[in-house]
């Protein structure tokens, strides 16, 4: 990549191809959840956004911490199961896996100090998602484009300001990942104009198949 | 910003965690709100804007002094950043500087920042208030290297934007129109940022708000009236 920025070859690679807005998200992650992962419900997962529901903003935060715990564990197994990872692929992936920790970390001391009990890391099984790095690309985008939505959703039921700029911070980041993996791949870095938003129980729905009980 | 690297892999790996920045972001919880937040990350790297940050404390009294108050204001604001941003794409795609799928890219973009437009117009009338002006623009088109540069630095600059001024919207719906607008800015930028050469997330895991006068300032130059 590095001596391309002239010719941008890159730019050749995108799919430019319109995609229905909305649908493609959602249908990506359960058939992402189909396809890797069990498909049996987790009530782990339930339980651990029940905590702390007396304050609604610890609530939201829990659920980040959940996804970003997900997110985090993802990119370390990948690093250390996924053969013949490329130099590309795993650079981004040290690097995501980087930010997803430090979102953790950041989330953890956010709930602390709004007086809340952080969600412990969810036991995670990611199936088969790391038998090339084909099948781990294609889980991060969903990953990474549900983690989107996901804030998205969660943004405008954020009562603290200060933590609606922060959590903008991280879904940024989240937007940034998902653009850069989404190149890697030859997709396109932004299908819609408008990102979609999910709910916190369509988000659920969608990373269940990767929560171990 | 300008001046790209050409090193994505060097880039990459420059932008290694930052100790500070996690306890920093979070710290401001429960303070004194946006300007805590901006005072807290405003610390804005670009030198082309040295001494407008130095007003960040200021922002959330007169932030609406040019657009009108409340959220009209700031939907008109980030109105005259989509106008800017599609025009920059109209007359890019103009330009002649880039073909096939380099071109394809550049209108695919460009369409959905008319797209924005269109929304925040929409937006504008729900309010029923008055549309801020599309700005007469001129931005330098001498390359196609220079270009997609000015591209990736408009396209950071109007995901900081967005996420300066997400935590002044009171209105829920807007809020949650401009938060799907703001992670799709940041998907072009890093994009854009890729194809030049830099890293996807310069700013680490923590992306940095910008003001609207420091916004304000970095596009003036591009705005003939």
């Amino acid at each position: 990549m590095a001596e391309q920025t002239m010719k941008n070859p890159q730019l050749a690679a995108i799919d430019i191809e319109e995609m229905s807005r909305g649908s493609m998200i959602m249908k990506g992650a359960l058939a992402a959840g189909a396809l890797y992962g069990a498909m049996a419900a987790g009530p782990l997962v339930k339980r651990a956004f029940a905590q702390g529901s007396d304050n609604g903003d610890v609530e939201i935060l829990n659920f980040a911490l959940t996804l970003e715990y997900l997110e985090a564990a993802f990119y370390e197994q990948a690093l250390a199961e996924v053969p013949n990872l490329s130099g590309e692929a795993s650079d981004l992936a040290k690097e995501i896996q980087g930010h997803e920790q430090e979102h953790v970390d950041a989330l953890t001391a956010a709930i602390e100090d709004l007086g809340g009990k952080p969600v412990k890391a969810p036991g995670v099984d990611f199936g088969k998602a790391f038998a090339d790095e084909d099948a781990f690309l294609e889980l991060a985008q969903t990953f990474e484009d549900t983690g989107v939505s996901a804030y998205n959703g969660a943004g405008p039921l954020i009562t603290d300001k200060a933590i609606l700029g922060s959590a903008g911070a991280i879904v940024q980041v989240e937007a940034r990942h998902a653009a850069a993996i989404r190149l890697l791949r030859g997709e396109s870095p932004a299908p819609e104009a408008f990102d979609m938003e999910l709910s916190m129980d369509e988000v659920l729905k969608a990373v269940q198949p990767f929560v171990k009980q | 910003m300008s001046t790209s690297t050409k090193e994505p892999r060097g880039a990459l790996r420059r932008i290694a965690a930052d100790p500070v920045s996690r306890r920093r972001f979070f710290a401001v919880s429960g303070g004194t709100g946006a300007a805590a937040l901006l005072v807290a990350c405003g610390d804005d790297e670009d030198s082309t804007t040295s001494g407008s940050n130095a007003t960040t404390t200021d922002m959330p009294e007169n932030v609406s002094s040019q657009f009108g108050e409340g959220d009209l204001g700031i939907v008109n604001y980030a109105l005259t950043l989509e106008y800017l941003e599609a025009d920059f794409y109209e007359q890019v795609a103009k330009s002649g500087l880039f073909k096939g799928e380099d071109l394809a890219l550049i209108k695919a973009i460009g369409d959905s920042e008319q797209q924005h437009v269109d929304a925040l117009l929409a937006t504008v009338n729900s309010l029923d208030g008055e549309a801020a002006a599309a700005p007469k623009t001129e931005f330098p088109l001498d390359d196609a290297e220079s270009v997609l540069d000015l591209a990736a630095t408009v396209e950071n600059l109007g995901a900081a934007a967005y996420l300066g001024a997400a935590g002044m919207i009171e209105d829920e719906g807007i809020l949650a129109a401009a938060l799907s607008i703001h992670s799709v800015e940041a998907r072009h930028a890093a994009a854009l940022n890729v194809l030049t050469g830099q890293s996807p997330t310069p700013d680490g895991a923590f992306a940095k708000p910008a003001d609207m006068e420091t916004v304000l300032a970095e596009v003036q130059p591009f705005i003939v009236s």
